[in-house]
């Protein structure tokens, strides 16, 4: 009467191709199990060696080897051969930062008739950091710059995630290709550019 | 008090306390071995810190266990609106009871007697040895299988009594799960039941005291290697862990029959289904793996097949009889970790046809060959 084909059920998964040793499961699972099994092995016996047997970092405490070459995670500030930050407070880089978290408190210097506004406080707060690194282009005296290390950024405090000026100021260059520093730092005389 | 009644005292101290030490180590070697397994580190936060000082004990992670029973304990009790609320409140303790119970008549120690053990006690034990065991019942597997199918009531009742359709699911995907390989369990053990003609456990671990072929111990997976392997997936089935985990399948029905359970009620269940691994591993080195028994020990001490002995007294005797028992139940209990972290799980089909249409026909088999090998070699 009517010529329609018989339905056949639609198949929601793949049709296993198995011979024999599939079937018999024992071969496979044992097959799954040796994997596992050695590598569970492995890695316990290079815990128990004193290694690690693992590809986790542990994240507060290590930091992991893959950052990329030309990640900058950390500013700090250039300095003047005697050691006073090159930054004269012009707040360009406070200006111009997209998260808003530095923070600089200019001061007056009547010693430094070439530089007589200086940064008296400049913070950074790495919890709201986004390192974009626009501050650096920003910056017309090249008194900030990023380095490749990463902040030690976890805490259980935001108060406490910002970097002081100080710990910006500790960067010390053995050699610099912008600024040839000389080597002794020492107070130039009066009136020299 | 008599002394008879001590030592069983002292047994089931020393039962509770194994027992309950292994459902709480394998959750963390089961978070562990599963981290190594997968390149990764596993929990290591968790820390006790002495007081008054900055010294924290992280151990491996080993607190994190004590964390999660003090999550569990500290919980609210939430408890749905069901009509059966007796049911419900029995479910968890069926669950567990008869899983610890079982451990009453497996033998985790040779004779141990106590008169040599305290000499200033030897008049008030009179001499008399006791078996380490804490019931020396004749039909100890048939206890065994007892008090298995009690533990399935207990999931039954918890599914039906939650008045919820995803823990009635898992009730009856349980029920038939464990009815089914309960039959295949039965049928591997029946086996090594022709080989040893007992199903008192104790005797059956005596059997399996000395060596064939002169190297390899008398244990029983020499002769049932089949039965051996029957069993060990029999038992995992029976514990719903993956890749038989169909009656809680997460993905599925949320927790399957303990769905509606949560705080220390559904830690009950948790804790069941880690010290049943433990108590499959028991069972498993019993009637397998000679229980008590290393190669070549015997109860005055090493004898090797060289001529070499080595005397050892009753008390290193004893400890290393049930350090041994001790070790090998680890190590099986790693080795269920291990199958539980590898297979995918099964499909429910999968499941029943693979109990009813490839073990059973293989115990079965397994069965025959048995009889006819031990009918034919006397």
């Amino acid at each position: 009467m009517s010529s329609r084909k018989p339905y056949v059920r639609k198949r929601y998964w793949n049709e296993p191709e198995m011979g024999w040793y599939e079937r018999a499961y024992f071969f496979e699972v044992w097959r799954g199990l040796r994997i596992t099994g050695g590598v569970f092995l492995a890695n316990l016996w290079k815990w128990m060696t004193g290694r690690k047997g693992a590809l986790t970092a542990y994240y507060p405490e290590e930091i992991r080897a893959d950052y990329a070459a030309h990640n900058r995670g950390k500013h700090i500030l250039t300095q003047r051969p005697d050691g006073r930050p090159q930054c004269v407070a012009c707040n360009m880089c406070a200006t111009v930062c997209p998260a808003q978290c530095i923070e600089i408190d200019a001061a007056f210097d009547p010693d430094d008739p070439a530089h007589p506004k200086y940064p008296s406080r400049f913070e950074i707060d790495y919890s709201r950091c986004v390192f974009c690194g626009m501050c650096v282009e920003a910056c017309p005296e090249d008194a900030i710059r990023m380095l490749k290390e990463t902040p030690e950024l976890p805490g259980f405090d935001r108060g406490r995630m910002w970097i002081t000026q100080d710990e910006l100021l500790n960067w010390q260059p053995r050699q610099d290709v912008a600024k040839p520093y000389p080597v002794t730092p020492a107070r130039r005389p009066e009136g020299t550019p | 008090m008599s002394p008879d009644l001590a030592i069983t005292l002292v047994y089931v101290g020393y039962a509770l306390a194994v027992l309950l030490t292994f459902g709480a180590v394998l959750t963390w070697v089961e978070r562990k071995q599963a981290a190594l397994m997968s390149d990764r580190i596993g929990a290591n936060r968790a820390y006790l810190r002495i007081p008054f000082t900055q010294v924290k004990l992280i151990w491996l992670g080993l607190f994190h266990g004590m964390a999660d029973g003090l999550k569990l304990l500290l919980k609210e009790d939430f408890k749905p609106i069901t009509y059966d609320k007796l049911g419900y409140a029995l479910g968890p303790w069926l669950a567990f009871t008869p899983v610890v119970l079982v451990f009453a008549v497996i033998p985790f120690g040779g004779t141990l007697d106590p008169g040599r053990l305290f000499p200033g006690l030897a008049d008030w034990f009179g001499g008399r040895t006791y078996p380490m065991q804490i019931a020396p019942l004749d039909a100890g597997l048939l206890v065994v299988f007892a008090f298995g199918g009690i533990s399935i009531i207990g999931a039954m009742l918890a599914g039906w009594s939650s008045s919820n359709k995803f823990s009635m699911l898992g009730a009856l995907r349980a029920g038939s799960q464990m009815i089914s390989y309960e039959l295949v369990m039965g049928l591997t053990v029946l086996g090594l039941i022709l080989i040893y003609g007992t199903v008192d456990l104790t005797a059956i671990v005596q059997h399996q005291s000395g060596t064939v072929l002169g190297f390899l111990p008398a244990w029983g997976i020499v002769y049932q290697p089949f039965a051996a392997i029957l069993f060990i997936t029999a038992g995992i089935a029976e514990n719903k862990r993956i890749p038989f985990d169909l009656p809680e399948a997460e993905s599925e029905l949320i927790s399957g029959y303990f769905t509606e359970y949560s705080a220390m009620k559904q830690g009950m269940f948790m804790l069941s289904e880690f010290i049943e691994i433990a108590i499959i591993a028991a069972l498993f080195t019993t009637l397998f793996l000679g229980g008590y028994n290393l190669p070549w020990l015997t109860d005055a001490g090493f004898v090797f097949p060289g001529g070499t002995a080595i005397a050892l007294g009753h008390g290193w005797v004893v400890v290393i009889q049930l350090l041994t028992f001790l070790g090998k139940v680890f190590l099986l209990c790693s080795f269920q970790i291990l199958i539980r972290w590898t297979l995918p799980r099964f499909r429910w089909d999968q499941l029943l046809s693979f109990a009813w249409r490839f073990l059973l026909p293989l115990s079965i088999a397994n069965l025959v060959v048995t009889a006819v090998a031990v009918w034919a070699l006397g």
